[in-house]
Parts: C-alpha cells; sequence; structure tokens
C-alpha cells in the first residue's frame, strides 16, 4: 500500500523478534537477545505511528509512556520469587488488549459498511475520512468479510479466556485466591456449555454481523477462562502459566489476521508456539498429558500402592553440619519451598561456604519445580549462584551415586522414589530426581505433610534420609554458623 | 518412675545396661536412673561417672530391684532376679521367650511386663533398637580379631626385604550382620575375603563391603529372605549338597574361616564339616559364631578354644560382645534407651505401653498377667520383596528389528500428519479467498520457526523467555495504535485502553527480562 516503509520495517522487526528469541539459547547470547526484542518493538511502534497509525499520535505516545512508567516501576520492584504472578498478570493484560483490539475492530466493520451504504456522491468525501485500518476493510468482498467475522471472533474469544484465566492464575500464584482445584457444581460439563454456547455465537455472528453474539461469546469465554484455571492445582502451574503465554500469543495472531498484519501474525505465531512448547516439556516432566493437566487432578490410583514402612527421622542442625563439613560432593535440589521460604540467599550463602572449602557443590533443578518453567534458575541467579553449576535433571541424575550429601528443599513429588518403584503410584513414570541415591540425603521441610500429588514420599522413610524439619530459611540460617 | 540397671550375675558377663551416656538421654524423657555399685566397672564405667550423670547408685541388687519400676538389664534374669518381680514392674533384657518357658510363666505369676530385647521386629523403624543387630555387629568385628590373634601370619599381602608374604584368605559363611560386620573388619585388614550366603540377594551388599560374593551352579529358584522377614531359612537338600561340595573346593586354600550361619529357633546348620577342617592347611582358624547353638562346625566347643590334629584351631567363643564390654555396653544402652523413647511418647517419665504398636507388641512377652509370645506377624513386611527380573536381554538383531520397526513407525506417523495436514490446508485454500491465504503461509511459517527457535532455548531461561514472549506479544500495540485514529468515542476510548496495557507489558516484560539475565553469572 501506500506504506511501504511500514512493511519494511515490520520484515525488520520480525526478524529481530526471532533473534530474540534464538538468542536465549545460552545465558550470554540472552543478554544481547534482549536488546534485538527492544529494538523491533520501538521499531515497530515507531513505524506504526509515522505510517497507518498517525492518527491521535500524540495521545498513542503518552499513553505508551504512562504505561511504560508503570511497567518500568514494576520490572524494578518485582521479587524474583514473585515473577509467576507478574508473568500471570502481564498475560492478563494482553488478553485484554485483544478482545479491546477485536471489539474495534468489529466496531469499524460495521461504520464502514454505514459508509458503503450511503449514495455514491457522498461516499467519496466520507471515505478519505476513513482511517487506514477501514479503507482496508471497505475493499473486502463478502467472502473476506465472512473470514474477517471469524478471525475477529477468534481473536476475542482466546483473548478473553487468556484475561480471567491469567487473572485467576495470578490469584493462585500471590496467594490471594485458594491453590487447591476447585470447581463450580457440574464441573467440566459448564465449560463444555459455554464453550457449545460460543460456538452458536460464531454462527450466529458470521450470519447477522450484529454486536450481540460478540458480547454473549465474551462473556462465556471469560467464564471459560475463570473455571478451567480454578480447577486447576498450584502445582500445575508452570503448565497453566506457559499455556495461558500460549494464548496470547494466539490472540495476537488471530487479531493480525483481522487486522491483515503481518507483524502480528509472524509475532503472535512465534509467541504461541513458544508457550506451547513449555507446556509440552512440563507435561512431559510430569509425566502426564496435556488434556489432563488441563481439565485438573490426579487421577486417582491405578491399584493398591505400595505401603510405605519405616520412620520419618528427625535430624537438627548440628547433624546436618557435621555431614555437610565430611562430604565431598554436595548437591541441592530445590523446589517451591525454598521461594515460599525466600530461602535462596541462605542456600546461595551455604554454597559460598562449601565452596571456599573446596567441595564440588552443584544444584539439580526438575523442569517443574517451582510454579514457573525456569523457576529456580532465576531465583538462584538472583542469590549469585554460578549458573555453570545449576545442572538439569538429566545432567546430574547419574551422578547421585557419587554424591555424599544430597538436601531436597522444599521438593516433594520431583524426588518421590515411588515414580519409579511403585507402578500403581498416581506419579508412576514421571522422571525424578534420583537423590535417594546419594550416600546421605536430608529434607528441609516444614512438616510432615504430602506433596502436592497427596501421595506418600517413600524417600522421606529411607535409611539414608533424614528430615531436617522447620521453615527452609530458619532451618538453613541455624546451619550456617556451623559449617567451617 | 524410676529406671533401674542392676549389676550382672552371670558368669563373664561384662557388659552393662546402662551408661552414663544412656542416663543423661533416659533423663531427657523424665525417668530418674538408678544403678548398682559396680554395675559398670567391668565395662569401664565408673561409679562415679555415674554419678556425674545424675545416676543414682544403689548399694544393693535387692534394694535396686525394689526402688525401680523399670529394669534394664543384659543377660537373661536368673530364677532369683524372676522373684524379684513384682506387679507392674517391667522388665527389659535379653529373654530367650522360646527357651524359656519357666521365665515367662514366673514373670507371668508376678504379673510383671517383660519386654525381650531379641524379639525387637526386623523392621526400618525398629533397627535402632535391634540388640541383636548391634550385638552381632560387635561379634562379626570381634570374631575376626580373635581370628587374627590365633593366625600365626598377616592378613595383608606384603613384598618385605625378608621375602614375600602372600595375603590371608578369608571366607565368611553367613552375610548376616555379623557376618557383613566380619567382612568389613576382614578386608580393611587386607585380607583376600570371600563370602557365602543362603539368600543371593545379599551379593550386592556382600560386593559393596569389598568381598568376592561365592555363587553355587545351582539352578533351583532360590528363595529370597523377604518371605521370612529378612532372615535366612532351611534349605533343600540338593542346595546343601551343591553348597557342600563348593566349600570342599574352597576349604584346602582358606587361611581363615568365620562361620555365622543361624536359622531362627534352630540349631545351627553343619556347614563347615569334619573332612574340610581336615583338608585345612595347619595353622588355619575356623571361628564359630553359632556355637551357642551347636556350632556350624560339629568341632567346635562352645566358649572354648581347641586344636585339631591337623593344627586347625577352632574357636567357640559364645562372649564375643562381652569381650569388647565397653563397646557393646554403649551400642546395648541406646538401644534399650530407643526403646524407651519409644514407650514414651509424652516425654514424661511414665510408661505407655502401647501394645497396639507393632515394635513395642513384638517385643513384650507378657503383658499384665497374660503370656504375649509368639506375637502376631508384624503389619510391615522387613524388607521390600525382591522384583522379578523381566527385562530379558535383547540380541543384536532383535535390537536391529526393533530400532527398523521404530523408523518406519516414525516415517508412517510423519507421512500421515503431513498428508492430513496438506490436505487440510488445500481445502481451506479452496474456500478461504486469496487474501487470507498470503496471511495464512506467513502464519504456518512463522509456526514453524517459532518452534525450531523455541527448542534451543535453554531450560534455565525459561522465566526469561516466557517475560520476554510477554513483552513482544504486546505488539498487539500495533493494531490498537492503527485503530486510535478512528472517529469514534467508544473505539478511541478501547484503542486508548490497550494501548496504555500494552504500553505497561512491552516496558515491564522487556526490563524484567534485561534484570533476570543480568543475574545470571558464571563462577
Amino acid at each position: 500500500m501506500e506504506f511501504g516503509f511500514t512493511t519494511a520495517a515490520y520484515v525488520v522487526a520480525a526478524v529481530l523478534f526471532i533473534l530474540s528469541l534464538g538468542g536465549l539459547s545460552n545465558q550470554e547470547s540472552a543478554k544481547r537477545a534482549v536488546w534485538y526484542g527492544i529494538v523491533g518493538m520501538a521499531l515497530a511502534v515507531f513505524a506504526t505511528l509515522v505510517g497507518p497509525g498517525s492518527g491521535l499520535w500524540l495521545l498513542s505516545l503518552l499513553l505508551i509512556a504512562g504505561g511504560g512508567l508503570i511497567g518500568q516501576y514494576v520490572a524494578q520492584r518485582v521479587q524474583m520469587t514473585e515473577m509467576p504472578q507478574l508473568v500471570a498478570a502481564m498475560h492478563s493484560l494482553v488478553g485484554l488488549a485483544a478482545v479491546f483490539v477485536g471489539y474495534n475492530a468489529h466496531f469499524e466493520v460495521l461504520n464502514v459498511a454505514e459508509v458503503m451504504a450511503v449514495s455514491d456522491a457522498s461516499k467519496e468525501v466520507l471515505y478519505t475520512g476513513l482511517g487506514g485500518f477501514a479503507k482496508l476493510i471497505a475493499k473486502k468482498t463478502p467472502a473476506e468479510l465472512s473470514i474477517l467475522h471469524v478471525e475477529l471472533f477468534l481473536g476475542v474469544f482466546i483473548g478473553a479466556i487468556t484475561f480471567t484465566g491469567s487473572v485467576v492464575a495470578y490469584g493462585k500464584l500471590a496467594g490471594k485466591v485458594t491453590s487447591a482445584a476447585t470447581k463450580l457444581p457440574g464441573g467440566h460439563a459448564l465449560n463444555a456449555a459455554a464453550a457449545g454456547l460460543s460456538l452458536i455465537c460464531l454462527i450466529w455472528y458470521t450470519a447477522s454481523g450484529g454486536f450481540f453474539p460478540l458480547f454473549l461469546m465474551t462473556l462465556a469465554a471469560l467464564f471459560i477462562g475463570y473455571h478451567l484455571i480454578m480447577g486447576i492445582g498450584g502445582a500445575d502451574m508452570p503448565v497453566v502459566v506457559s499455556m495461558l503465554n500460549s494464548y496470547s500469543g494466539w490472540a495476537a495472531a488471530a487479531i493480525g489476521f483481522s487486522l491483515g498484519n503481518d507483524l502480528l501474525i509472524v509475532v503472535g505465531a512465534l509467541v504461541g508456539s513458544s508457550g506451547a512448547i513449555l507446556s509440552y516439556i512440563m507435561c512431559k516432566a510430569m509425566n502426564r498429558h496435556f488434556v489432563s493437566v488441563i481439565l485438573g487432578g490426579f487421577g486417582g490410583p491405578q491399584g493398591e500402592q505400595m505401603a510405605v514402612e519405616g520412620e520419618q527421622i528427625a535430624i537438627e542442625a548440628d547433624g546436618v553440619a557435621a555431614a555437610l563439613n565430611d562430604a565431598d560432593s554436595v548437591v541441592i535440589i530445590p523446589g517451591y519451598g525454598m521461594a515460599v521460604a525466600q530461602a535462596q540467599q541462605s542456600v546461595s550463602e551455604l554454597v559460598r561456604k562449601l565452596r571456599a572449602q573446596g567441595k564440588n557443590v552443584r544444584f539439580a533443578i526438575h523442569p517443574v519445580a517451582g510454579r514457573l518453567p525456569g523457576h529456580m534458575n532465576v531465583l538462584l541467579a538472583e542469590a549469585k549462584v554460578p549458573y555453570d553449576i545449576v545442572l538439569e535433571m538429566d545432567e546430574i541424575n547419574d551422578d547421585f551415586p557419587e554424591t555424599d550429601v544430597a538436601i531436597v528443599i522444599g521438593s516433594n513429588d520431583i524426588v518421590n522414589p515411588a515414580a519409579q518403584e511403585d507402578p500403581n503410584s498416581p506419579i508412576a513414570g514421571m522422571p525424578v530426581l534420583e537423590c535417594w541415591k546419594a550416600k546421605q540425603v536430608f529434607v528441609s521441610k516444614r512438616g510432615q505433610g504430602t506433596g502436592y500429588s497427596g501421595i506418600e514420599n517413600p524417600l522421606f522413610f529411607k535409611e539414608n534420609t533424614r528430615m531436617f524439619y522447620g521453615d527452609a530459611k530458619a532451618s538453613l540460617d541455624k546451619l550456617l554458623p556451623m559449617i567451617e | 518412675m524410676k529406671i533401674g540397671t542392676p549389676r550382672e550375675n552371670f558368669d563373664g558377663e561384662n557388659r552393662v545396661a546402662m551408661t552414663p551416656e544412656s542416663a543423661l538421654q533416659l533423663q531427657k524423657l523424665g525417668y530418674e536412673c538408678l544403678i548398682e555399685k559396680g554395675a559398670g566397672a567391668a565395662a569401664g564405667f565408673s561409679d562415679a561417672s555415674y554419678e556425674a550423670a545424675g545416676v543414682e547408685v544403689v548399694k544393693t541388687a535387692a534394694s535396686l530391684w525394689k526402688q525401680a519400676d523399670i529394669v534394664a538389664k543384659v543377660r537373661q534374669p536368673n530364677e532369683a532376679e524372676l522373684k524379684r518381680l513384682t506387679k507392674g514392674k517391667t522388665l527389659i533384657s535379653f529373654f530367650n521367650p522360646a527357651g524359656n518357658e519357666g521365665g515367662m510363666e514366673a514373670a507371668k505369676a508376678k504379673g510383671a511386663n517383660v519386654i525381650a530385647m531379641e524379639m525387637v521386629p526386623r523392621i526400618s523403624r525398629a533397627q535402632k533398637m535391634d540388640a541383636l543387630s548391634s550385638m552381632a555387629n560387635i561379634a562379626g568385628y570381634r570374631a575376626v580379631i580373635e581370628a587374627g590373634n590365633n593366625f600365626g601370619r598377616f592378613f595383608t599381602g606384603q613384598v618385605t626385604a625378608a621375602g614375600k608374604v602372600p595375603p590371608a584368605k578369608v571366607l565368611i559363611v553367613g552375610a548376616g550382620v555379623a557376618g557383613l560386620a566380619a567382612i568389613g573388619t576382614s578386608t580393611s585388614l587386607g585380607a583376600i575375603t570371600y563370602a557365602f550366603d543362603v539368600r543371593p540377594e545379599v551379593a550386592e551388599q556382600v560386593e559393596s563391603m569389598g568381598a568376592e560374593f561365592v555363587y553355587l551352579d545351582f539352578s533351583e529358584d532360590q528363595q529370597d529372605g523377604a518371605a521370612t522377614g529378612g532372615y535366612a531359612s532351611v534349605q533343600s537338600e540338593e542346595f546343601r549338597e551343591a553348597q557342600l561340595a563348593k566349600f570342599r573346593e574352597l576349604a584346602p586354600e582358606i587361611d581363615i574361616v568365620i562361620t555365622t550361619a543361624l536359622i531362627p529357633n534352630r540349631e545351627a546348620p553343619e556347614l563347615w564339616t569334619k573332612d574340610m577342617v581336615e583338608a585345612m592347611k595347619p595353622g588355619s582358624v575356623i571361628v564359630d559364631l553359632a556355637a551357642e547353638k551347636g556350632g556350624n562346625c560339629k568341632l567346635t566347643v562352645a566358649d572354648e578354644k581347641i586344636v585339631t590334629d591337623n593344627g586347625v584351631t577352632i574357636i567357640g567363643y559364645t562372649d564375643f560382645p562381652s569381650r569388647m564390654a565397653a563397646q557393646s555396653s554403649s551400642l546395648y544402652a541406646t538401644n534399650i534407651r530407643h526403646m524407651m523413647t519409644d514407650l514414651t511418647p509424652e516425654k514424661d517419665g511414665q510408661i505407655n505401653h502401647d501394645m497396639e504398636d507393632d515394635v513395642i507388641r513384638g517385643a513384650t512377652v507378657t503383658f499384665e498377667g497374660d503370656i504375649t509370645f509368639p506375637p502376631p506377624p508384624p503389619k510391615v513386611q522387613a524388607i521390600a520383596a525382591q522384583k522379578k527380573p523381566e527385562v530379558k536381554e535383547l540380541t543384536p538383531e532383535e535390537k536391529k528389528a526393533q530400532e527398523v520397526a521404530a523408523f518406519k513407525a516414525q516415517t508412517k506417523q510423519q507421512f500421515t500428519l503431513l498428508g492430513v495436514g496438506g490436505a487440510l490446508m488445500l481445502l481451506v485454500g479452496l474456500i478461504a479467498p486469496a487474501s487470507f491465504m498470503q496471511h495464512f503461509i506467513v502464519f504456518v511459517l512463522a509456526i514453524f520457526v517459532g518452534f525450531q527457535v523455541i527448542w534451543g532455548v535453554a531450560h534455565s531461561l525459561h522465566t526469561p523467555l516466557m517475560a520476554i514472549t510477554n513483552a513482544i506479544s504486546s505488539i498487539i500495540i500495533v493494531g490498537a495504535v492503527m485503530q486510535i485514529g478512528s472517529g469514534s468515542i467508544l473505539v478511541i476510548l478501547l484503542a486508548a485502553l490497550s494501548i496504555f496495557m500494552a504500553g505497561i507489558n512491552i516496558f515491564g516484560g522487556f526490563l524484567v527480562t534485561r534484570r533476570m539475565l543480568a543475574m545470571f553469572q558464571k563462577s
């Protein structure tokens, strides 16, 4: 069109975004990659402002600046343990924006239809008064218009689910909503009914083009988002958050289709596939199907579970300290409990002391540890733990037999030997960190309860396991002065 | 309540059931501790050291038995001691209930509660009070030391200026607690150690201690120890023959044999026959830890050391733990102390004799005027049942065939996916207008690029990935910016809100990503 420059800028921006995601393949190139993203975004917004979006550009700039200030404030103030909440909250904004932009597109379509209906003479005058997007619509054939209807309908649908879903996920992660799985009576039948209603609205909407079916569907989608995520428990949040991430991408892509904007489509598809892959990785790490995670809850046990025998033997800080002072190799397995207790600084201090004595100290990170993919890595990085001693499950699992001491801090299901030993366990087949093969295991844990899955953990009853009860941070602080 | 320990009156018994250290722990449970004058002397604990630990030293046994509510001792009580029991008194000691009908009757008549330390069930929870294991551990260690004392050579091989010394060869029969302790001691002294046990599942433990497990050429299904509470059971005749044949083959080259084979409540099985003893080299030593139950070698004389005609020393002592009284007393006292901990859940110095508890129920032989022996089987198995091996080794051909099959399945799956996907594409192309298809191509290609790129992202950077995708998904701002110029107030309002929210997201997302990435430091 007349905005050749804008299209060129979009191409450059798309390439920069791809490079930005690709750069995350390792920690050093990642630092450069963020700048690719920032430049790409600046370029895209600038090109739009000087091109097709030049109407009221001053207002746009002011709004961006205002939003930017808030964004900056939040980004600087947020605690690293609060990252999951932040990410969820940001998804909800994208979802809501997608709903609004979709609505706008709908109004524009109505607007254009009005213009086209008036007589030929005044049409030219009105036409020149239309915005860039409206001119695009004006050229569309009826078939293209109905495709447009479907596209913006989808955009609004996904956007609305993302919005309420993310708000609920935020509430759960921030502890403002109970993190237990709760469903309204009727369960998934309600979701199915809402989805059915949306489908009817879609047919109605493409046929009539009126606002009411769009609005009705929005309500249904908002409900689905709310109810679906309410029914998913706390430890499944990594999957939920990455799924919502994916949805926010697909919403952007759908809106991109309806606006005929390739950049939106490309970025939406990138984000959508990124979220989908993350969800896949998380599900694989729990050996569960995506559908069963989303529909919520663990399936009941598939048969008689192995009885756990023995008892949990407690130990005090001096015993742990003595074992650590004697050990040559130590592996630490952090989990959500470490984040809850804000114990990462104490862990880091412990590691620093042990490493100063020349001991081989490493971290083992399970893919679903924490409430967000990669959550533990970020927490440890914040506490200045060097990333080259923070290893993935596959990298370290074979090293446990040569490890003197394994310390489990606030994780449970990801170190549950029942996953391998008991074929009837609900988590059977889930890949777990084989810390029980270490010569000695210390488990820092608040009390004797079970983990998220509600399954008894035989690790705690093993002969080489000692339970180090108490709040993770308090226990570690008690331990620290005893390490020479 | 008061807990008291009398002096052991069995001849040659040096152990004592309470040490100053265990007394301190018992006092923490709320008990007052008493000890008979001189009770710890033979084990190296003076009365003064007991007093220093807050224990009241009582002059006579009679007075101690009278004062104490709980009496803890080592050896099975004799008749005089049984008479001193009264109603409600608790006695904790070795009791040999299977062979001590009279003792149980006496205790029952008196209405005393008796806890027999050898009856503590063999479950993980009870290991800390398993006195048989702690005593067996000492016996195993001491057996090697006694053997060394009577063996005229080094254990370890040496090459010296005065000539080469071959290492001693030690065979340990029975890899229970005592056997494993003996293996550990023997290997650390430098001997070449072999070990045998009828339970094949202990081979791993044996090898982990540094000994070589002696396997039999025998195909009958060998029973694992899980069915019998971790103890060995009686073997079939064929098995026994194979076993003896193997020992006969080994006998001429073995310097030291330590036999520890015991079957609960039976006479010890004969494993080292007369002809094997005769086949051994002069100067060899046999230590028979089963001497008390008749011995694994029939030449053994209990409590004595004999030398056979061909110069083989056979040691039949039955008091190995007593020979190391300081060590065995402290372990036994700790076992007792753990038993008291379980009996005192409230830590208030009052016994709560909980007959529902597997461990306490199992060890109690008389309770409130009833004989409660033998106990019902414990609710939990001592050791996990052995897994049956089921995965058989695949031949190279089978492996290859499997790989080919997997490859074919994969190809088929990919073709199906491509076929279905392609067909769907074409279908969309038939219906949808050309302008849509242009965007659709971009969309599909972008998904492909996305998949390729995202798989390369490091797992540790998944959180930054989410934050950055969040920021760039705010690209939706472009749509809002395009719409804000439109005339309608409603549209302007909605677009303005979208721009504002996306603005928060863009700055928040990128800045928080930057902040996170800056934290990742290499060591």
